[in-house]
């Protein structure tokens, strides 16, 4: 209880501030209509009425998005068009599948990296220079060539995704393959363990807690990358052909509902990684 | 008496001659250890004493192949460090337990068990041996951190008995607990040390632990370091922890105290 209040509260305040500035931001509207018609301008009661519920309004209110939410997922057949589940799911595939990918990719160097004096020196300026490059500007290039090798949908959104969430798990893995002192790393060297021993036995296990800080970082770059995958081609199906086709025909309802879509969608997908590694680090007996 | 002269006649375990070892910094040369030359026979306990800086920790980290010295000889039980090593000659204990807090106790003494290789049913039979022999039966199935500093430091030194090395090397094992604690250590340590027979290396800062254990206490001095008295303990092996009030144990700390203070005058 004592955890819920302030989160209410903040949570009402957001809420509120939100409507003063719908109705501001959508009064140029009615203005512009009495105008037209001729007709004087509203007063501020009748004014606020008329910036509660505008078919394109500059920003929608709380109430219309969260109408739009339920309407677009309970309200209608998962296989429809205009279904958010449907639009949600396809984006949460590439998600996972990049997700997939880039830890996999992440995991992978950071080992070379620890084991091999010369990736050490090698890799980390390279996958520090990909992270500058703007994602919007290498997503389509991403999606044209790939789309020239004859791979469409999924893979390319994945690759998109997995080139955002290779670098946490990169450095958060690098971090924690280190993580162990040169006193645990001595008293393997007294039983003549093997590189691979000391791996298994001390690297990896000690790691566990920065993967998993890292995992959450990347699971939502991940979902970046598939919406930002989704930009350039054409706005067919996933949350970020929602955004695109909303913006196209001015349906601010629609892209503020599926905005928030994606945001749930992140927040389940780190509370998830959160709960296994709560599960993980207890059962290794690392949380008290 | 007896023991001691007992043990001198048996063979040399460790052997260092001319021992020196120069660790390079980016501030230049530091030598560590300069003319070294020690005999550790089987079954000795010798303790190494002498203030900060000193060259203890490295001395007994080359002879546990940690270090590399630049120059002399050093061997155990006849060969160089590294062979010995892969001969598993020697359990090392570190100043702090270093448990791994995801595994067990048992767990953890089964690591180096895994590394070497032994069998499964081997492994179990060893853990509930040296459990025994720290007086932590019964813990096994517990984490580090459910169990105190002392016992903790036991069970670090169980995982180092476990895989039946001859030698004991211990850097300090105790300097992190009181005293009361460190006493009661003191005294399990001698009775471990009677039952297994091994050869013990022990670091202290402590003159009356170091007395109190050792059949041969060594007495180091810094700048360089190097070993100023070597002296072999008349005290019997069966030592009650009231043996610090007899005449002998006062007579061999004053001497082992004139050493520490002749070291460092010599400046
Ligand atoms: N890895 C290293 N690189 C450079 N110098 C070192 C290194 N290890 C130790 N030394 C130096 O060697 C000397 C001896 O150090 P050592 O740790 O053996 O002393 P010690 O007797 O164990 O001291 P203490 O009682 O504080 O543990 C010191 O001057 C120390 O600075
Ligand atoms: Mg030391």
């Amino acid at each position: 209880m004592s955890r819920i209040l302030p989160i209410v509260t903040v949570l009402l305040v957001i809420v509120c501030l939100w409507y003063v500035a719908a109705v501001k931001l959508n009064a140029a509207w009615v203005y512009d209509q009495a105008a037209r018609a001729e007709t004087p301008a509203p007063g501020f009661s009748e004014l606020v009425g008329l910036t509660m519920n505008q078919e394109r309004p500059v920003l929608p209110t709380p109430h219309q998005v969260g109408v739009e939410l339920v309407k677009s997922t309970l309200g209608m057949q998962v296989s429809s068009k205009k279904s958010l589940v449907y639009h949600g799911w396809v984006t949460i595939s590439a998600t996972l599948l990049g997700f997939l990918i880039g830890t996999t990719a992440g995991i992978l160097l950071a080992v070379g990296i620890i084991h091999n004096k010369a990736m050490d020196l090698s890799v980390m300026p390279w996958a520090i220079a990909s992270q500058t490059i703007p994602i919007l500007a290498i997503a389509p290039m991403i999606i044209v060539v790939l789309n020239s090798m004859g791979i469409q949908g999924l893979i390319p959104k994945a690759i998109i995704s997995a080139f955002l969430s290779f670098f946490p798990v990169l450095v958060g893995m690098v971090k924690g393959l280190r993580s162990p002192d040169q006193m645990q790393l001595d008293l393997l060297a007294t039983y003549s363990a093997s590189k691979a021993q000391t791996f298994w036995k001390l690297r990896l296990p000690s790691s566990m807690p920065y993967l998993f800080t890292s995992l959450k970082v990347g699971i939502a770059a991940s979902l970046v990358g598939a919406i930002v995958g989704e930009l350039p081609t054409g706005a067919v199906a996933g949350l970020g052909a929602r955004l695109l086709s909303g913006s196209y025909y001015g349906q601010t309802v629609q892209i503020w509902a599926a905005l928030f879509a994606a945001a749930l969608v992140a927040a389940a997908l780190v509370a998830i990684v959160g709960l296994i590694e709560k599960r993980t680090l207890k059962r290794m007996g690392m949380a008290r | 008496m007896k023991d001691t002269t007992q043990n001198s006649a048996s063979s040399p375990v460790i052997e260092a001659r001319n021992l020196q070892l120069v660790f390079s910094t980016n501030d230049g040369p530091v030598q560590a250890l300069k003319d070294v030359n020690l005999t550790i026979n089987k079954g000795d306990f010798v303790s190494f004493i002498g203030p900060s800086g000193c060259g203890k920790t490295t001395f007994l980290r080359a002879i546990a192949a940690l270090e590399h010295p630049t120059g002399g000889t050093l061997t155990v039980n006849g060969m160089t460090p590294d062979e010995a090593r892969r001969k598993r000659a020697y359990g090392y204990v570190f100043q702090a337990a270093g448990l791994y807090p995801w595994r067990t106790i048992a767990g953890n003494i089964r690591l180096p068990l895994e590394i070497m290789g032994f069998s499964k049913a081997d492994q179990d039979a060893r853990i509930a041996r040296v459990l025994e022999l720290v007086e932590l039966s019964g813990f096994g199935k517990k984490f580090p951190w459910q169990l105190s500093g002392g016992m903790q430091q036991r069970a670090s030194i169980a995982r180092a008995l476990a895989f039946d090395a001859d030698i004991l090397l211990m850097d300090e094992p105790f300097g992190a607990l009181d005293e009361i604690v460190r006493d009661r250590l003191n005294e399990e340590v001698l009775k471990l040390w009677a039952r297994t027979g091994k050869t013990i290396g022990f670091v202290t800062h402590s003159i009356p632990e170091a007395v109190y254990l050792s059949t041969k206490i060594v007495v180091m001095s810094p700048r360089p370091g190097r070993i100023t008295d070597v002296i072999d303990s008349p005290l019997p092996k069966e030592r009650p922890l009231d043996i610090r009030d007899s005449k002998e144990f006062i007579e061999i700390s004053h001497r082992v105290r004139e050493g520490l203070r002749a070291g460092h005058s010599d400046e």
